[in-house]
């Protein structure tokens, strides 16, 4: 066939005139498409999502405690009051390293099984792990308490010697708890994606399992393996809501502060707010710094032993330690709560509930307030999201901004929300006509933006550059490139995105702790019923929560659905 | 019918620190034209495609499109398709979609572009899988609607990145031959990047062997291979037998060449003086194998080191004592009803004839090093 006879063959660049039949939707997408060809119509994006990322997220969250000026450092000239707030944040650092190493040991084991194992039970048992997920935090943390000090808790089972009171303990219990799924989910994505011929190559060469996951396999995890360290850490050092339920007397960082704001001390406050800022960034990039030059030991072997502890009965000794651990330490405390939910069914608080009488007026209150500033927060996260994660995946601004900036949008997941909040609150403060709704709205967006952005980078990364290549040659501008290529092609990564960030956001309480003075949501209400602020029965307590569990559920399920369909 | 464009590279320099991956290349591709571009892994094929493209800028230089300045010109305005190695197919779209990508890009409607589309496949016989996603396709059939794709956007160039190369040996033959046919009946100009030089010996019209990101020789094939210009191209293109040596004697029509002590070859190419150092070299398939000969002029005896079938030709290697070894490829046609060489060490005798042996300098880096294709 000629090159002659082709439809619309119109124009030397191959381009058919317009005709009117074309609809106004269709030209105001060439339009757009035309327009994104221009450089400046692409720096405006980019430059908009900076904005908004250092504006929003980043700025107040991290440098608005400085507009403390010298209050802050009134607290050197208390001696008690430093040295309480000294134990309290080496406390914080104590606790979130040892679960996040306790955590890695008992969740690597967990997703080699659910990886590898042939078992009819890995779905199940992959399913339970992700429970601690689906109940939000505080739920968690009251879960958490009635389990293990609480009068129907393991006590009623085993006997008095084995309840915990409130104190660092069932702190430790319960970071152990909701870091766990983290690690497995982290480590289950990574073990996915590693191609298990390396393992095959060093048994054939003579390696026992032990041996030849000891030395090929977790070094070549060991990006996930930090990752997953990471996010524990993090996790554990920032958690307040539940953190404050479980803690009794005692005090980590994120407590004491919680606390200095209840009695309205504002130096200590400050003080410990900033230091906690300034230590968990640090200590954040100098991992981030030094992870890579650190080796596993692979240089030993001792055959033999490995040989041994690689044997079937070894094996399966492991993996009953590994699930005696998770059924004891996870899933029974996350699921206790169900407990008082349950009788509250049958004992007339429902009615009160349903008829949101006394405190449940508050409660459904709350619980709106919540969901709403959830959904916000998502939504203005996904549409100033976008372009940082391409700019970043695709390093748009050069290596060394995108380094920045790739590093730069971990400090607010990294930082104790919290002292994030405690620092958001000062900086806005000084803003004069922000409502404290949309106060909430940007502490919130600050500490989701992260999970977001996160997701769209890997996702974005997994496109294949040439894929964009073609597209261009083929005469695609930037914008239809976006529209029909990049969001189609990450579009689970960015529902799973928005969904993590979403339930980060209902399940958030220190950062709305610090910033909220007449507001209140729902996590940040139930941590009041507990700590009997609010006077509650612990049956209403169990339902408020039970709800709660419920609700972010069902949210889920939806989300889930929804994106599978589309 | 308008005009096809003819492609003009002026001096293009591509550096990546100090890596010259691209080195002062000067090209000019007339309309409707078929080129390979030959060379080995590394010799910045792929760069000069994505320079062309507008995927990858020049560093300095220009390129040039039916006389207009394109070197600055973004790649969605070029009206260049690239077809990438692995073919790139948008794995979320259907075989229809995809090829309907570029048309939609270019601003045909909907429908037009549907109706291009259908065309297109028709034109690669895919019509029947057009609703079918790019995974559930065979290589070969992806292959096909990724030209389909790059051919749909009505581009009058069109830049195939090692089109054959995950197809396997058998089919690849084939296939060869209809990129060729397909490219010529829709007049569009084609770049091939191949590193195989039989497929680039087959189909291309004229072949651009780069080497080090430097054009080496830009001709026909036959030219290439009967003329190449240095000894990598006579290896690289073809394969031959390289023998160093030094001129001891220059007559009107022969100069003769001491290969080694005692040993010495006639060749009816002049050009080179007494006491220059150079390169005899021969093709494997002009090296004829004797089973007995009288020593005249260009006959060496040898020894049979091995003897292999590849296809239609025997490959012989003869060890000639101090010369060393040399390979010939002997037709078995033309070896039918002769009696040939057949047992590992048995005496045979080595001719090539005069006006067959090509005189090289010597490059300046050792010959096996000159000769690597890596």
């Amino acid at each position: 066939m000629g090159r002659g006879k082709k439809v619309g063959d119109g124009s030397e660049t191959g381009r058919p005139p317009r005709d009117s039949s074309t609809s106004l939707k269709r030209r105001a997408l060439l339009f757009l498409d035309s327009a994104s060809g221009s450089r400046g119509a692409r720096a405006a994006a980019y430059t908009l999502g900076i904005l908004f990322f250092l504006i929003i997220v980043f700025v107040p969250p991290v440098f608005g405690i400085l507009l403390g000026g010298s209050k802050i450092f009134e607290m050197l000239s208390h001696p008690d009051l430093m040295s309480r707030g000294g134990s309290a944040i080496a406390a914080s650092f104590a606790i979130a390293v040892t679960v996040s190493l306790l955590d890695l040991a008992a969740g690597l084991p967990m997703a080699w099984f659910i990886v590898r194992s042939r078992s009819g039970w890995v779905s199940t048992i992959d399913t339970l792990a992700n429970i601690p997920f689906i109940v939000p935090t505080v739920a968690l943390g009251y879960s958490v308490l009635a389990f293990w000090s609480g009068p129907q808790g393991i006590g009623s089972l085993l006997g008095s010697q084995f309840v915990f009171s409130p104190g660092w303990q069932t702190i430790v219990l319960l970071h152990f708890a909701f870091s766990y799924p983290v690690i497995v989910r982290v480590m289950v994505g990574a073990l996915q994606g590693y191609k298990e011929v390396y393992e095959t190559a060093a048994r054939t060469l003579g390696a026992s399992p032990l041996t030849a996951v000891r030395t090929v396999s977790l070094p070549l995890l060991k990006p996930a393996l930090v990752a997953a360290f990471l996010l524990a850490f993090a996790r554990s050092l920032s958690e307040t809501g539940a953190t404050v339920m479980v803690a009794g007397a005692f005090e980590n960082g994120p407590v004491f502060i919680r606390n200095a704001r209840a009695a309205g001390e504002q130096s200590p406050l400050l003080f410990v707010s900033l230091v906690l800022i300034v230590t968990s960034s640090l200590f954040f990039i100098a991992i981030r710094i030094l992870a890579p030059k650190m080796h596993l030991p692979i240089s030993t072997v001792r055959p033999n032993l490995e040989k041994r502890l690689s044997s079937t009965p070894a094996l399966m000794s492991r993996n009953l330690l590994v699930f005696l651990v998770f059924a004891l330490f996870v899933i029974v405390p996350s699921l206790f709560v169900v407990l008082p939910g349950a009788s509250a069914i049958t004992d007339g608080t429902l009615q009160e509930a349903v008829a949101s009488m006394g405190i449940w007026s508050k409660y459904w209150q709350s619980m709106g307030l919540s969901y709403l500033i959830a959904l916000v927060a998502t939504c203005v996260n996904v549409v100033a999201g976008l372009p940082m994660s391409i700019l970043i995946a695709r390093r748009r601004g050069g290596r060394v901004v995108s380094g920045v900036l790739d590093t730069l949008i971990n400090i607010p997941i990294v930082v104790p929300s919290i002292a994030l909040g405690v620092s958001i609150g000062i900086f806005w403060g000084g803003v004069a006509g922000i409502s404290e709704f949309w106060l909430l709205v940007f502490a919130h967006a600050s500490i989701t933006y992260t999970y977001f952005v996160r997701s769209m980078i890997a996702a974005v990364e997994s496109i294949p550059l040439e894929v964009e290549d073609v597209a261009r040659t083929l005469g695609a501008r930037p914008l239809m490139i976006f529209r029909r290529l990049t969001i189609p092609l990450s579009k689970y990564s960015l529902m799973a995105g928005a969904i993590m960030a979403f339930t980060r956001s209902i399940d958030e309480t220190g950062a709305t702790l610090a910033v909220a003075k007449n507001l209140t949501t729902a996590p940040v209400l139930m941590v009041d019923w507990v700590k009997g602020t609010v006077a509650a029965s612990p049956h209403a307590i169990g339902l408020g929560l039970g709800i709660l569990v419920l609700t972010s559920f069902v949210s889920l399920l939806v989300l889930t659905i929804t994106t599978r369909r589309t | 019918m308008r005009a096809m464009p003819s492609i003009k590279l002026l001096n293009v320099t591509r550096t990546y620190g100090r890596i010259r991956a691209i080195d002062k290349v000067s090209l000019e591709i007339a309309e409707g034209e078929y080129v390979c571009v030959l060379g080995p892994t590394g010799a910045g094929k792929t760069t000069l495609l994505r320079l062309i493209a507008g995927l990858t800028t020049a560093t300095s230089g220009a390129i040039e499109l039916d006389g207009k300045d394109i070197t600055d010109v973004p790649p969605e305005n070029r009206n260049a398709s690239y077809v990438p190695q692995q073919y790139a197919l948008f794995p979320h779209m259907t075989v229809r979609d995809n090829v309907a990508f570029g048309p939609l890009a270019r601003g045909f409607t909907p429908e037009e572009s549907l109706q291009i589309a259908h065309e297109m496949l028709k034109l690669v016989r895919l019509s029947h899988r057009a609703t079918a996603y790019p995974h559930e396709l065979s290589g070969g059939m992806q292959q096909r609607v990724a030209l389909a794709r790059g051919l749909a956007g009505r581009s009058p160039l069109l830049l195939l990145d090692e089109p054959l190369g995950a197809i396997d040996a058998r089919l690849r033959v084939i296939l060869r031959y209809e990129l060729k046919k397909l490219a010529k009946e829709l007049g569009v100009t084609t770049l091939h990047v191949t590193h195989d030089q039989q497929e680039a010996m087959s189909i291309a019209d004229r072949i651009v062997v780069l080497r080090d990101g430097a054009v080496q020789q830009f001709g026909r094939p036959s030219e290439i291979y009967q003329g190449p210009r240095s000894p990598f191209l006579a290896s690289f293109v073809g394969g031959a037998n390289f023998l160093e040596g030094v001129v001891v004697r220059e007559a009107r029509d022969a100069t003769m060449i001491d290969v080694a002590e005692g040993f010495s070859i006639s060749s009816s190419r002049d050009g080179h003086g007494m006491g220059d150092f150079v390169i005899a070299s021969f093709r494997q398939e002009v090296t004829l194998i004797l089973t007995n000969a009288s020593l005249e002029e260009n006959v060496v005896p040898g020894r049979l080191v091995s003897i292999s079938i590849l296809g239609a030709f025997l490959r012989c290697v003869v060890d000639l004592g101090r010369i060393g070894e040399v390979v010939a490829k002997v037709s078995l046609r033309e070896a039918l009803g002769q009696r040939l060489p057949d047992r590992v060490g048995d005496v045979v005798y080595v001719r090539v004839d005069r006006n067959r042996i090509m005189i090289f300098d010597r490059p300046e880096r050792p010959l096996a090093v000159e000769l690597e294709a890596f």
